[in-house]
C-alpha cells in the first residue's frame, strides 16, 4: 500500500509526455455549419494546454467532443487511450462547461456534495470550497450567487472528484481580475499536483499566463500550435514605437519591417528583429525621439494569425 | 499511446454496487430538496388539488353522495389523481426541458453520474410528491369531511395513486425531450388541464357530457381515477386489470418516445 502511494507521483511524472486526450483528424458539422475541419490536436499529461480562438472558432465543440457529449462526423476522439464516453474515463475527468441555468434552489455545498458522490475518490468538501474560494458561500443557494461566484461553483464541480484531466471551457468569463488570478493560481496548483488541464479561452493573457502549449483555432481549424513564446516569436517579433519625420511609406521600405502605421503623434513599427531596424531608423532620421521597443504580446500574434486565416478563407471562396 | 494505455489499466477504477445505489439516493434527495424549495412547483402541484378539494369536497358538497359514495371520499380519489398527475408532469417535464435546453444536463452527462440516476431521481421524487398530495388530501378529508376508511383501504388508495405517478412521469420525460425550457410549462398545462377535465377529475365522470365520456375512455387519468375510486368502492364495472393494462401500455409508449429524445440528444448541440 505504502509502495503504491509512493509510486504515484513518479508514475505521474513518467506519464508526462503521454497523450491523454486527442482529436485525430476530427471534423464536426452542425447541419450546414462547419464547426471543425480535420483537426489534429492532443493534450499531454501534466500540461496546461490552451485552445485559443475568437467566439465561434470551434473551441467549445472541441471540448464537447473530448467529453463525449458530441460525436464527430469523421475522425477519432480519444481520452486516456479510449472512448471519451467510457465511464472509467469519466471518473478521471472533470469538466466546467458554459451553462445557461443551474438548479438555483440548491446550496453551493449541496451541489458539490452531489457531484463528489459520482467519483470514487472525491476531494474533501472543505478542500473543494477552499480551492474554489467558496468557503463563505457554502450555504448560499446557487440562485443567490453573483456571476463570478457561479463560475467558481462550476469550477468546484469540475475539480471535486479530484480528476486527473480537467476540461475548462472559458473558465474565467465573468470573473473580476482578482478572482481570475485566484483561479489561475488554483489551475497552476492542480498542474503542480500532476493534473492535466485543457482550457479554452479568448483571453490571450490567460493563455500566455497559464499554458505550456497553445493551439490557436479559428474557423474550425488549428492555425498555430506551440508554446506561447514560440507563437509570439513566429508571428510578431518586436514592436518599435517612435516619433519620426520619416513617412510610413519609407518606413515600410526598411528591410525587416513587416508593418508600420501612424499612431497619434508616433509611428508603430513591427519587425522580426528590432536591432537592424533601429539602426536604420537612427541613421536616416537624427531627430527621431521617444523610442520604445517591446516584445509583441500573444495578442499581436493572435490577431495576426486570425486575420491571416480569415483573409485566406476569403480568397479561397 | 500504448504506454499511456498500459499505465491506465493499472489505475482502473471500479465503482461498487453500493456506491452506485448511494448515488441514486443522493440524486433523488437533492432532486426532492430542489423541488421542495421551488415555490412555483410546490404551489401549483400541492396547493391546487388541496384548494379544489376544500372548495368542492368540504365547503360545497360535504353532505352529498355520488352513487353510494360520500363526496369527500369520492373526491379524494379524483383530486388525488389530479394531484398525482400534476406532481409527476411538472416534476419531470419542466425540469428536464430546462436542464436540457440550458446546458445543465450536459454538465451532468460529462460527469461520471450513472446516466439513469438523473431520470430515476425525477420519477422517485414525482412519486414522493404524489404521496404528499394524497396524504394531505386524506388528512383534510378525515379531519373536516368525515371521511372514514379502514387502514387497509387507505393504504391501497395511497399505493394505487403513488404507483399511478409512474405513467405520468414517463409522459413528463417524453414531453421534456420534445419541449423547450420556456414552452414546457405551457405545454404541460395544455395537456394536463383538459385531460383532467375530460377524465372526470373535476366533474365526476357520470355528470360529463356523453361525448366527453367517450373521450375519457382513451385518457390515462380516467383509468387511474377509476382504479383509485375502486379502492373506495366507487369504481366502474371494468376490471382493475384492464385499467392497469391501459396505464402500462401508455407508460411504455411514453418511455419509447422519451428514448427517441434521449438518443437524439446524444448527438445534438445546445447552446
Amino acid at each position: 500500500m505504502i509502495a503504491t502511494l509512493e509510486e504515484t507521483p513518479s508514475m505521474q511524472r513518467a506519464d508526462s509526455g503521454n497523450v491523454v486526450a486527442s482529436l485525430e483528424g476530427v471534423s464536426k458539422n452542425y447541419g450546414e455549419i462547419r464547426a471543425l475541419l480535420n483537426v489534429n490536436f492532443s493534450v499531454c499529461a501534466g500540461q496546461v494546454v490552451a485552445l485559443l480562438g475568437p467566439n465561434g472558432a470551434g473551441k467549445t465543440t472541441a471540448v464537447k467532443l473530448l467529453l463525449g457529449l458530441l460525436q464527430p462526423n469523421s475522425g477519432k476522439t480519444r481520452v486516456f487511450g479510449g472512448d471519451p464516453t467510457n465511464p472509467q474515463n469519466r471518473m478521471r475527468t472533470g469538466a466546467m462547461l458554459q451553462v445557461g441555468r443551474v438548479p438555483e434552489t440548491l446550496r453551493v455545498r449541496e451541489h458539490i456534495d452531489l457531484f463528489s458522490s459520482y467519483y470514487p475518490k472525491p476531494m474533501p468538501l472543505e478542500d473543494v470550497l477552499a480551492a474554489a474560494g467558496l468557503k463563505k458561500l457554502r450555504d448560499r443557494k446557487f440562485g443567490d450567487l453573483s456571476g463570478g461566484q457561479r463560475q467558481r461553483t462550476l469550477f468546484a464541480l469540475a475539480i471535486c472528484g479530484d480528476p486527473d484531466l480537467l476540461f475548462l471551457d472559458e473558465p474565467t468569463v465573468g470573473l473580476d481580475v482578482e478572482a481570475r488570478r485566484a483561479l489561475w493560481e488554483e489551475i497552476r496548483r492542480l498542474v503542480d499536483h500532476g493534473k492535466t488541464v485543457l482550457l479554452t479561452t479568448h483571453y490571450l493573457e490567460e493563455a500566455d499566463a497559464l499554458a505550456d502549449r497553445v493551439a490557436v483555432i479559428n474557423q474550425g481549424k488549428i492555425i498555430a500550435e506551440g508554446t506561447p513564446a514560440e507563437i509570439k516569436a513566429q508571428n510578431s517579433g518586436k514592436r518599435i514605437r517612435c516619433v519620426t519625420a520619416l513617412s510610413v511609406a519609407s518606413l515600410l521600405r526598411i528591410p525587416g519591417v513587416t508593418d508600420a502605421r501612424q499612431d497619434r503623434e508616433a509611428v508603430e513599427i513591427r519587425a522580426g528583429e528590432a536591432e537592424p531596424v533601429v539602426r536604420a531608423l537612427l541613421a536616416s532620421d537624427p531627430s527621431l525621439s521617444g523610442l520604445e521597443i517591446t516584445s509583441a504580446g500573444l495578442e499581436d500574434a493572435f490577431l495576426a494569425l486570425t486575420q491571416d486565416s480569415g483573409e485566406n478563407e476569403n480568397h479561397r471562396n | 499511446m500504448s504506454s499511456a494505455t498500459a499505465v491506465l489499466s493499472k489505475t482502473e477504477i471500479e465503482r461498487w454496487p453500493s456506491h452506485t445505489a448511494s448515488i441514486y439516493l443522493k440524486e433523488a434527495k437533492y432532486e426532492f430538496l430542489k423541488n421542495l424549495r421551488l415555490r412555483v412547483y410546490t404551489a401549483s402541484v400541492i396547493s391546487f388539488p388541496l384548494m379544489f378539494y376544500v372548495l368542492f369536497g368540504l365547503v360545497l358538497n360535504a353532505k352529498e353522495s355520488i352513487g353510494n359514495t360520500h363526496v369527500p371520499t369520492y373526491l379524494i380519489a379524483t383530486y388525488g389523481t389530479f394531484g398525482v398527475m400534476g406532481a409527476s408532469l411538472f416534476g419531470t417535464a419542466s425540469g428536464l426541458a430546462s436542464d436540457r435546453g440550458l446546458g445543465w444536463l450536459q454538465v451532468k452527462r460529462a460527469s461520471p453520474m450513472p446516466p439513469f440516476a438523473y431520470f430515476v431521481a425525477k420519477v422517485l421524487v414525482s412519486m414522493g410528491f404524489s404521496a404528499i398530495v394524497v396524504f394531505l388530501l386524506l388528512v383534510l378529508g378525515v379531519s373536516f369531511g368525515g371521511v372514514r376508511m379502514p387502514l387497509a383501504e387507505t393504504a391501497k388508495l395511497i399505493g394505487t395513486l403513488v404507483a399511478g405517478s409512474i405513467p405520468f412521469s414517463a409522459m413528463g420525460l417524453a414531453l421534456g425531450y420534445f419541449t423547450g425550457p420556456n414552452s414546457a410549462p405551457a405545454a404541460i398545462n395544455l395537456i394536463y388541464l383538459p385531460m383532467s377535465f375530460c377524465s372526470g377529475l373535476w366533474v365526476p365522470y357520470m355528470f360529463l357530457p356523453k361525448f366527453v365520456q367517450q373521450i375519457a375512455l382513451a385518457l390515462p387519468p380516467y383509468h387511474l381515477s377509476q382504479l383509485a375510486l375502486g379502492t373506495v368502492g366507487a369504481g366502474f364495472h371494468q376490471s382493475s386489470a384492464a385499467h392497469w393494462e391501459v396505464l402500462l401500455a401508455f407508460t411504455l409508449i411514453c418511455l419509447g418516445v422519451a428514448r427517441i429524445g434521449f438518443q437524439r440528444d446524444q448527438g445534438k448541440l445546445y447552446g
